[in-house]
């Protein structure tokens, strides 16, 4: 468990948190400029905060009230930065035993050959930095971070200087992270889908405040929250593989209600986690009939957002978990939409894409 | 080799070599030390600093050496306290070291800046957060990314070091086996009748160490270059 306070002033800009992160993934959520990097920064060490206190289970790294304040390299954290940052007069192999160097004799860590294992390093070791590719740097440098045996990762924005294809080839060696390695993580990151995907816990900021934190599936379906804007919005289902069909489509188990979506590539059996995003979720007061769309999910509205716009964002408790759904509010003044009400979520399977999906995950326990 | 050379100018060329050498290995610690000082904090008083170890690029090294006279002379305030523990600079090839490693050290210094200047600190900020102390920091990252530049500090300074005159004669200086280096001897060849031969041999030597410096700094660098760039 880590646990954050921090305040701190820049020219124009106050930073004024509290958040508690525990095992898993926490995101710090928000758009550029909400304090995101400041605040990590901050847990680095690479910032000394006007006022804070963090602690990361029972390791005080700053208390300015006592007068404590840790340099960076008695932290113990691994930090993967935007930029990869990594040596360059060093080779790939030599970049990875680095932290290992200053790691204390016994504390707990990943040895070498199953951190290249599972970034799928072997190839790169002799190379040096400069002849490896954007995805490749940010392979080596999560390797790094791992094996300086840190008692917490810290990744800012880790995916933000690749392009598309580099991020879904580096989400799932995060997600591999997550589920196979126990050191908690702190991630920055200003995208839903990252979110979606990676985070147990999600801390909301905006502009140096925490509007909110909570458990994943919390925070992305609570209609109020909104860091990364109304086209960002989008709710986290859990959801089972049973079936690929023969038609190119793979029948998902969430949470009782069939899902249909296209091809997914994991074996049945593997939980994933699926974003749908709000402008892609159809409304209706009854079950459609002659209607294209494969998967509808019955539930109850729990809260309706309305804003100055045209639109609402309305959230469905399904047995599936919950969805959030943007729609306009004219149609939820013809439709009589009202907590409490029944309703079906309308979802087409082909606006699910594939970054949305994530790979295998033992779910938490969520409150 | 010997016969080309009569042991008068070999006494030159040794006594040359010997005193950048030690000039050169002397200062170096030094020099990255101030350069990194320069390069990487603010305090008070850096232009002053700065200053001063720029100085001997723009006096005329005959004001240099005067002032070394006068400082570390057996009368000088630093020289008096040196002679009381036996060491004494002036009128000896240490002192002739000494010079020339004052007239070298704002070149080693510069070159050694510039290099230092040239690396991200980023790169510094993620050793610290792998667990680096500071001092492991340097002798990990910036050091050998420095390297190209203290190389070349290193040889700049060696080189200029041979040719120093003005301040070494001004301060040590032409004691035949003492002080008299390459620049020195050629002086006082060209000073006697028919000592143009003599003269023109050790300008030949004097060409020959300087490419040959030149030639492996270029080498180095470009070796160095290709490992840190990592090409």
């Amino acid at each position: 468990m880590l646990e954050v306070t921090v305040k701190h002033s820049f020219k124009g800009f106050t930073l004024d948190t509290a958040f508690k992160a525990p095992a898993g993934v926490t995101v710090l959520f928000g758009r550029s400029g909400s304090g995101k990097t400041t605040l990590v920064n901050a847990v680095a060490g690479l910032l000394m905060p006007d006022q804070g206190r963090i602690v990361a289970d029972d390791w005080v790294l700053l208390d300015t009230a006592k007068g404590i304040r840790l340099r960076p390299h008695k932290r113990r954290l691994g930090y993967v930065f935007q930029e990869g940052r990594l040596f360059p007069h060093l080779t790939v192999r030599q970049n990875l035993a680095y932290g290992a160097w200053f790691a204390p004799k016994g504390a707990p860590r990943e040895d070498l050959p199953r951190v290249v294992d599972m970034l799928g390093l072997g190839a790169l070791l002799d190379r040096r930095p400069t002849a490896l590719s954007g995805g490749e740097k940010q392979r080596v440098a999560i390797g790094r971070a791992l094996l300086s045996a840190p008692r917490l990762i810290l990744a800012d924005e880790p995916l933000a200087a690749l392009d598309e294809a580099r991020k879904a080839e580096i989400l799932p060696y995060f997600e591999r992270l997550r589920d196979e390695v126990s050191v908690p993580i702190l991630y920055v990151s200003h995208s839903a889908s990252e979110v979606a995907r990676l985070a147990t816990t999600v801390v909301a900021l905006d502009a140096g405040r925490v509007v909110v934190q909570g458990p994943a599936a919390e925070v992305l379906g609570d209609p109020a929250v909104r860091p990364g804007g109304t086209r960002e919005m989008g709710a986290v289902l859990m959801a089972r593989v049973l079936q690929h069909h023969e038609d190119g489509l793979t029948e998902l188990d969430a949470g009782g209600l069939p899902l249909f979506l296209p091809r997914v590539r994991a074996a049945c059996g593997t939980v994933l986690r699926i974003r749908i995003a709000a402008h892609d979720v159809i409304l209706s007061r009854a079950r459609p009939e002659g209607l294209s769309a494969l998967n509808m999910l019955a539930g109850t509205v729990a809260a309706i957002r309305t804003g100055d716009g045209p639109g609402a964002l309305v959230a469905l408790d399904t047995k599936a978990g919950r969805i959030l759904a943007r729609i306009t509010r004219r149609s939820v003044a013809a439709l009589g939409l009202a907590e409490g009400q029944t309703c079906y979520a309308v979802v087409k399977s082909v606006a699910v894409a594939p970054e949305d999906i994530g790979g295998t995950h033992t779910m938490p326990a969520q409150g | 080799m010997t016969d080309w050379l009569g042991p008068a100018e070999w006494q030159a060329v040794a006594l040359s070599l010997r005193v950048s050498f030690w000039a050169t290995l002397v200062s170096l610690p030094l020099g990255i030390a101030v350069a990194y000082a320069l390069a990487r904090w603010s305090f008070p008083g850096k232009q002053l600093v700065n200053g001063i170890v720029h100085l001997p690029l723009i006096l005329p090294p005959v004001v240099t050496g005067y002032v070394l006279l006068l400082t570390l002379g057996t009368q000088g305030p630093v020289g008096g306290i040196l002679a009381d523990w036996g060491i004494v600079l002036a009128f000896r090839w240490t002192g002739a070291a000494v010079a020339a490693a004052v007239m070298a050290f704002p070149l080693m210094v510069r070159a050694i800046r510039l290099s230092i200047e040239a690396i991200d600190p980023k790169l510094e900020q993620a050793s610290a957060t792998l667990g680096a102390p500071p001092v492991w920091v340097f002798l990990t990252v910036t050091l050998p990314m420095a390297l190209p530049g203290i190389i070349a500090g290193t040889i700049l300074a060696f080189a200029k070091a041979m040719g120093e005159f003005g301040a070494t004669i001004t301060f040590v200086s032409n004691i035949p086996g003492q002080t008299r280096t390459i620049p020195s001897a050629i002086y006082a060849f060209l000073q006697v009748p028919g000592g143009e031969g003599a003269a023109m041999k050790l300008v030949i030597v004097s060409v020959v160490v300087a490419m040959g410096a030149l030639l492996l700094s270029e080498l180095l660098a470009r070796r160095v270059a290709a490992r840190v760039g990592g090409a």
